[in-house]
């Protein structure tokens, strides 16, 4: 397929990972921070065709897994209501809460929809003036956009029977807080290619700075991801650590402004609790005061549900890249995709799902699994 | 009475220890959820836990797509399938037309010719006349065209907003040939796989109408009748060790099911699995993998390597094998499991779907 497959060439890959091969002297760990990036160099085989020394850990780029349990609960909240139609990104369904999962509200009669684009949110409320439409508009900078022109629109048209519970979150202060933290063995990074496209990378250069590690910002194909580890591997090596930029074709160094800027307009940065991670500073996503009619948060009231979370979680340390998914020991036997444990097992792009999509729950079992 | 537990881990008291240092300890559903129909694992284990312990017999146990049993000197093959696509019209078919090739295409899977067909309708009050018309209108064309009689059936209407339009329900029988035997236990190491065409069309035909997703070509469904193909492969006289239409959970579940019964590994090269543009274009829209996704006219035979080419050759003389081709082959290493090998190198284990679900495509 034109544009994708010459992102999947084995020759052109084979020339990277020799370079690689060539460049690197010691061991390194990079973080790729985005679950996309995760759920490729798995589907791929990229890590098996990495040298030794350069080890992936991935980072806490899926939006689904660091839903903070109390959010979900929250919603479980509102979609159990009889007035309400809950609209969801798909992946969000299985992910359970303290009581149930949204197929399961969905199953005693709940009123609970799959949408591609939160654009839908707004035909669905129109098509259904009595009923109370509420859309969960989770994600990273990346579904912003979209999220924040959904409440835009809706107050534009007047649509006063949609609204969202928001639950967005930012890159920047996590990869901060996994810097900060003592268990951190991160050296360098793969930025988050989609994310960038939105925000731009200018943010990342005072981290970069302050902490003295390379920022690649990373594209989602299997060469993308091979010349980011080549180039942050290459930094390491030389002991440089600037902000580059290998997903040129689509970031660029402002980001799309015309999205910042609606963004802004809808949203202000708030206090977010993680998954597994706890409260960031300054780490999401909330509605402006202008918006309150559209806060579904407010409308409904749920804003006192505080489920507090185990303070033990595997899938914590997981989505910091302390721990990999096969260092659980539920994982692949009690903790599957079927019968989810845990977040990062849920999305495909959680860490521990990409793991055993592809396998690496047989290929850890049997060493006749080792590469062919 | 109580229900056994169709969710619940084997593996008992170690899960509540987890449950308690996991935040989200969910394993087990009280009621039915969608993801139970989708043909991957929590299908399976609904039928293995609640099903199958009520009925085992040998003719069950295998839960292949039919039974083959013997009356007299007569070896029949029999199946059963329900059909509750949304929406009932769609590219290249409807809701009358699958319901007929699936269960022709289920006996044919057993080496079967199909002979005879029975109908049952669920139909919602307020269907249009015209629609049922168009349905059963199909129904007639796509069992002349696979050469089977409908010749019992069953209708029952229930009120509106208690069946969705229409749901069918297609049983059949047909007659295994002398000489025939499949069967995935025959399968051997050093077996070439073929898959008749290119893969993912129906499912995403069906997701394509249901997001108003537009392409240059249109996506059809590539719904149609087997026997004829599976015929024209018995004509080569050549040995054929297993055969499968991979329908919903695509040709990586199909094929998983197959390692996993007859103790076998399987090779697969991502590169030569046929998948067209526009269908590679929608699963990256949709954030889909075709190599799960549903197809309802392919299928893929397991047959010895020295039968391999005569095999591929007559396919591909035959209208629904023209982009027939091999696509790995059976090993005697990592038995149970199907790897690939990438296109960029590397290796992954194929894995029946599992989480994923598309509802409502068949």
């Amino acid at each position: 397929m034109k544009y994708l497959d010459e992102y999947r060439d084995e020759a052109l890959a084979g020339k990277i990972v020799a370079e690689i091969r060539h460049t690197v002297t010691r061991p390194w760990v990079l973080m790729e921070v985005c679950g996309g990036q995760t759920h490729t160099i798995v589907k791929y085989g990229i890590d098996q065709l990495l040298p030794d020394k350069v080890e992936l850990v991935h980072g806490p780029g899926c939006p689904v897994c660091v839903t903070s349990l109390e959010m979900i609960d929250k919603a479980h909240a509102i979609a159990r209501r009889p007035e309400v139609i809950f609209c969801s990104f798909g992946d969000m369904l299985r992910v359970p809460g303290s009581e149930a999962d949204l197929l399961v509200l969905k199953s005693r009669g709940a009123d609970v929809r799959v949408v591609y684009s939160p654009m839908d949110c707004l035909k669905i409320a129109r098509a259904n003036p009595d009923k109370k439409v509420v859309f969960f508009a989770i994600g990273f900078e990346t579904t912003a956009p979209g999220n924040a022109m959904a409440a835009w629109q809706a107050r534009r048209q007047g649509i006063k029977n949609f609204s969202m519970l928001v639950s967005h979150v930012l890159v920047p202060p996590a990869i901060a807080s996994i810097l900060q933290s003592p268990l951190n063995r991160v050296q360098g990074f793969l930025g988050p290619g989609h994310v960038c496209t939105v925000v731009g990378y200018e943010e990342y250069e005072p981290l970069a700075e302050r902490y003295h590690v390379p920022i690649v910002v990373t594209g989602f194909e299997p060469l993308d991801l091979l010349e980011g580890v080549l180039m942050t591997v290459r930094q390491l090596e030389a002991g440089t650590y600037e902000v580059q930029n290998q997903y040129p074709r689509v970031v660029k160094r402002e980001g799309n402004r015309v999205a910042r800027d609606l963004v802004n307009k809808v949203f202000e940065v708030c206090d977010r609790k993680w998954r597994g991670v706890g409260l960031i500073p300054k780490s999401g996503y909330k509605l402006r005061d202008e918006f309150g009619d559209h806060d579904a948060e407010q409308l409904f009231e749920v804003g006192e549900i505080d489920t507090a979370e185990p303070a033990i979680c595997i899938s914590g340390l997981v989505l910091q890249g302390v721990k990999k998914p096969h260092d659980c020991p539920a994982f692949g036997t009690l903790c599957t995709p079927q019968h989810p444990l845990g977040a990062t097992m849920v999305s495909a792009e959680g860490a521990c799902a990409a793991y055993y999509a592809y396998g690496r729950h047989l290929q850890c079992e049997k060493k006749a699994l080792a590469p062919v | 009475m109580t229900t056994p537990n169709a969710d619940a881990g084997d593996a008992g008291e170690p899960v509540s220890v987890l449950m308690g240092s996991c935040p989200l300890p969910l394993t087990n559903y009280k009621e039915i959820v969608l993801a139970h129909g989708s043909g991957g694992k929590l299908s399976q284990e609904l039928i293995q836990k609640i099903v199958l312990p009520q009925f085992r017999n040998d003719l069950l146990d295998p839960l292949h797509d039919g039974a083959v049993f013997s009356v007299g000197d007569t070896r029949l093959a029999f199946s059963t399938d329900s059909y509750v696509v949304s929406p009932i019209f769609f590219p290249g078919g409807d809701i009358g037309k699958l319901a007929v090739h699936g269960t022709v295409n289920d006996l044919a899977m057993c080496g079967a010719r199909p002979l005879y067909l029975s109908v049952g309708f669920i139909l919602e009050e307020g269907l249009p006349m015209d629609d049922f018309w168009r349905v059963v209108k199909s129904m007639r064309e796509a069992a002349d065209a696979a050469g089977v009689t409908l010749v019992t059936g069953d209708t029952k209407v229930v009120d509106r907003g208690k069946a969705d339009k229409i749901f069918i329900t297609t049983s059949g029988i047909g007659v295994v040939p002398k000489g025939v035997n499949i069967h995935p236990k025959r399968v051997q190491p050093g077996d070439q796989i073929i898959l008749s065409g290119d893969i993912a069309t129906h499912g995403i035909a069906i997701m394509s109408v249901r997001e108003g997703l537009e392409f240059e070509t249109e996506i059809a469904s590539d719904t149609a009748p087997l026997n004829g193909l599976v015929e024209a492969i018995f004509a080569t006289g050549k040995d054929v060790h297993v055969l499968r239409d991979p329908t919903r959970g695509g040709i990586s579940s199909a094929l998983s099911e197959i390692s996993q019964s007859a103790g076998v590994g399987m090779l697969l090269e991502e590169a030569r699995i046929p998948i067209s543009e526009e269908v590679k274009g929608a699963c990256e829209i949709l954030g889909l993998d075709p190599l799960y996704v549903a197809n309802e006219g392919k299928l893929l035979a397991i047959v010895p390597a020295d039968a391999a080419a005569a095999v591929l050759a007559v396919m591909r003389t035959h209208p629904l094998g023209r982009d027939a081709t091999i696509i790995g082959e059976v090993t005697a290493d990592h038995a149970g499991f199907v790897l690939m090998k990438t296109r960029i190198g590397g290796t992954r284990v194929v894995d029946m779907l599992s989480g994923e679900q598309l509802p409502r495509i068949c």
